[in-house]
C-alpha cells in the first residue's frame, strides 16, 4: 500500500530492508525511499527485539540487574556491566580495592578488542569480502578463551559485581594474556595486509556517508562515529573513571567524517586498547578483588548516573531510587540509538550499495538500540 | 590523461588485491594448525569456571552442605530456583528444617552465577555442562537433591 501510493505520487520506490536481512546485524527494520538508486530517505522502524529491560530492571535488586545489561550491548557485556556498577558504588559510596580497578580495566580493554575484532571481520564481509571474517573470528576465540578461564563464560560474563569483580582473576590469565598480545601484534600487519591496504574497499569506504563534526554533535553521536568527524568526545579522557587517568593512550581522530575515517579510527583503538593492556599486565596489584559489601544493597534516595565508553560509544546509566531494595527507575542512554539517527543523514545521496557499507562502520549491535 | 588514471587505478586495484591473495595462499600453504574443531567427535576442553548449569554437591555418604536457607531463591533474578522444606526429626525428638526438593528450572536460567555466589555453605557450584538439549521440556526441571541424601552433620 505505502509502496504503491509513493510509486503512483512521485516515481519513488519504497522497499524494506529487514528485519530479517542479514547485514543489518539483527533484527532492524530499514524503510528506505528510492529514486532509481539513490536514497531519498532512510526510515529505522525498530521495537523488534525490544525486551524491556529498563523496565525488569526496576523489579530486580541491586545486584541481580546487572547481568540483564550484558543481553543489552553483547559485545561490550563487561563495560555495561562495569557502567551499572559503577552507578551503584556511586550510591553505596564505597571504595573500589585497586586491584579490582585493574581487572576492570584490563577486561574492559580486552571486550573493546574483541569487539572491534568481530566489526571488522562483519564490516568487510558486508562489503563483500569472506575471508576477514575468519582472520578476526581466530583472533576473537583467543580472547573468548580467556574470558571463559577467569569470568565463565563466553559473551555475557556478569564478572563486575557492586564492589568489584565476582572472581579473582585465573592463575593464568597473565601469560595468556601476554600470548595474545604477541600474537595479536603479528596479525594486525595482516589485517592491515588483507582490507586496509585493497583499493576496491578503500574506494567502498572513501567519500561515502559523510557527516560533519557539527551534524554528528547535533545527532547525538558518540564513540568512533563522532571521532571519524574529528570531534573529541572519549569518555575515558574527558570524564576518567578507574585507571583511567593514570593511563597512557592516545584518543585517535580522524578529520574526514566519512566510513573510511569510522575505520581508520576504529583501527587505531584496537592499537591503543592493546597498548593499554600491554601496561597493566604486568602490573597487576597485589590485594582484595572485591570490596565489603552488605548482603543487602539499599541505595539512598537519589540520583545516580554514571558514564563510560564502550566499543560503540557513550553508555550512561542514570538510577533514580527512593531509598528501597529496588531502583524506582532505570534508563539506559545506550550508544547504538544515538548512532542510528544519524544514518538518514548518512546515507541521504548515496547509493543503496553504500548503505551497508555506513551500516557497518556505524557498528549497530540492534539489542543495544532496542533494550 | 583519463585513461592513464584508469589504468594506474584498474592496476592498482590488481596489486592490492594480489597483496591480500598473497596472504590467502600463505595460510592455504601453511594449514599446519587447524583451529577448527570437530564437535560430535571431538569434544571441546571447558574452563574449569564455565558455567553450564547449577549443581548441587554430595560426597561418597550421599551428604549435601544445603541447608534450606533460601539465600539463593532471593538471589535469583530469575525465579530459577525453588526449595521445598521440610522438619527433620533430630534424635534428640526435635524437629529441624531440612530441604525435601531443591528444584532447579534450567530453562529459565542465564548462568549468572548469583545463586553461587550467595549460598553461605558452599552447597551448590556451576558445572561446565552444556549438552542440555531434551526432547521434552518438563526434563529440564531437575531436583538438584539426590535421593535419599541428607544434610552433613555440622552444618549449620
Amino acid at each position: 500500500m505505502l509502496q504503491e501510493v509513493a510509486q503512483k505520487e512521485t516515481g519513488d520506490l519504497v522497499i524494506n530492508v529487514g528485519p530479517q536481512h542479514p547485514s543489518t546485524h539483527g533484527v532492524l527494520h530499514l524503510v528506505i525511499t528510492l529514486n532509481g538508486e539513490t536514497i531519498k530517505k532512510v526510515e529505522p522502524h525498530l521495537g523488534y527485539i525490544h525486551r524491556s529491560i529498563e523496565k525488569m530492571c526496576e523489579s530486580l535488586s541491586y545486584r541481580q540487574f546487572i547481568y540483564s545489561t550484558s543481553r543489552m550491548d553483547y559485545l561490550s557485556a563487561h563495560i555495561n556491566n562495569h557502567a551499572c556498577a559503577l552507578a551503584v558504588e556511586k550510591g553505596l559510596q564505597i571504595e573500589i580495592p585497586e586491584r579490582a580497578q585493574v581487572i576492570r580495566v584490563l577486561m574492559d580493554e580486552l571486550t573493546r578488542l574483541a569487539s572491534h575484532q568481530l566489526w571488522w571481520g562483519a564490516l568487510a564481509m558486508d562489503v563483500g569480502a569472506i575471508t576477514p571474517f575468519f582472520h578476526a573470528f581466530r583472533e576473537r576465540e583467543v580472547l573468548n578463551d580467556i574470558m571463559e578461564e577467569t569470568c565463565g563464560a563466553r559473551l555475557t560474563m556478569n564478572y563486575m559485581v557492586p564492589g568489584g569483580v565476582m572472581f579473582d582473576l585465573h592463575p593464568n590469565f597473565q601469560s595468556r594474556v601476554k600470548d595474545f598480545i604477541t600474537l595479536f601484534k603479528s596479525k594486525l600487519p595482516e589485517y592491515d595486509e588483507l582490507v586496509t591496504g585493497n583499493v576496491i574497499f578503500q574506494n567502498r569506504m572513501k567519500q561515502v556517508g559523510f557527516i560533519s563534526a557539527e551534524d554528528a554533535v547535533s545527532y547525538g553521536c558518540t564513540g568512533p562515529t563522532l571521532r571519524g568527524s574529528g570531534v573529541s568526545c572519549d569518555i575515558r579522557k574527558h570524564h576518567p573513571y578507574e585507571l583511567y587517568d593514570k593511563l597512557q593512550f592516545t584518543e585517535p581522530l580522524e578529520t574526514g567524517g566519512d566510513c573510511w575515517a569510522r575505520y581508520l579510527v576504529r583501527m587505531e583503538e584496537m592499537r591503543q586498547s592493546l597498548h593499554i593492556v600491554e601496561q597493566l599486565i604486568d602490573n597487576i596489584p597485589e590485594g582484595e578483588f572485591q570490596a565489603k559489601t552488605k548482603a543487602v544493597l539499599k541505595l539512598p534516595k537519589g540520583e545516580f548516573y554514571s558514564r563510560v565508553e564502550t566499543a560503540r560509544g557513550e553508555l550512561g546509566v542514570y538510577i533514580v531510587s527512593e531509598g528501597g531494595l529496588t531502583p524506582y527507575r532505570i534508563k539506559f542512554r545506550s550508544p547504538g540509538f544515538s548512532n542510528l539517527s544519524a544514518l538518514d543523514h548518512m546515507a541521504r545521496g548515496q547509493k543503496i550499495g553504500d548503505l551497508v557499507a555506513i551500516m557497518g562502520t556505524l557498528d549497530l549491535v540492534i539489542p543495544d538500540i532496542d533494550r | 590523461m583519463f585513461i592513464t588514471k584508469y589504468l594506474s587505478e584498474v592496476f592498482g586495484g590488481l596489486r592490492s588485491l594480489l597483496t591480500g591473495m598473497r596472504r590467502t595462499g600463505y595460510y592455504f600453504t601453511h594449514h599446519k594448525n587447524i583451529i577448527t574443531q570437530q564437535y560430535p567427535n571431538e569434544k571441546p576442553v571447558l574452563a574449569e569456571r564455565f558455567r553450564g548449569e547449577v549443581v548441587m554437591l554430595h560426597d561418597d555418604n550421599n551428604e549435601h552442605a544445603c541447608t534450606g536457607c533460601t539465600a539463593c531463591e532471593l538471589a535469583c533474578p530469575n525465579a530459577t530456583i525453588k526449595i521445598v522444606t521440610k522438619f527433620d526429626l533430630t534424635p534428640e525428638g526435635k524437629k529441624k528444617k531440612a530441604i525435601d526438593k531443591f528444584v532447579y528450572h534450567l530453562e529459565l536460567c542465564t548462568m549468572c552465577n548469583l545463586c553461587v555466589e550467595a549460598c553461605p555453605t558452599g552447597a551448590i557450584t556451576m558445572a561446565p555442562n552444556f549438552e542440555h538439549s531434551v526432547l521434552n521440556r518438563n526434563e529440564l526441571t531437575k531436583v538438584l537433591n539426590k535421593p535419599g541424601s541428607k544434610i552433613r552433620e555440622g552444618v549449620e
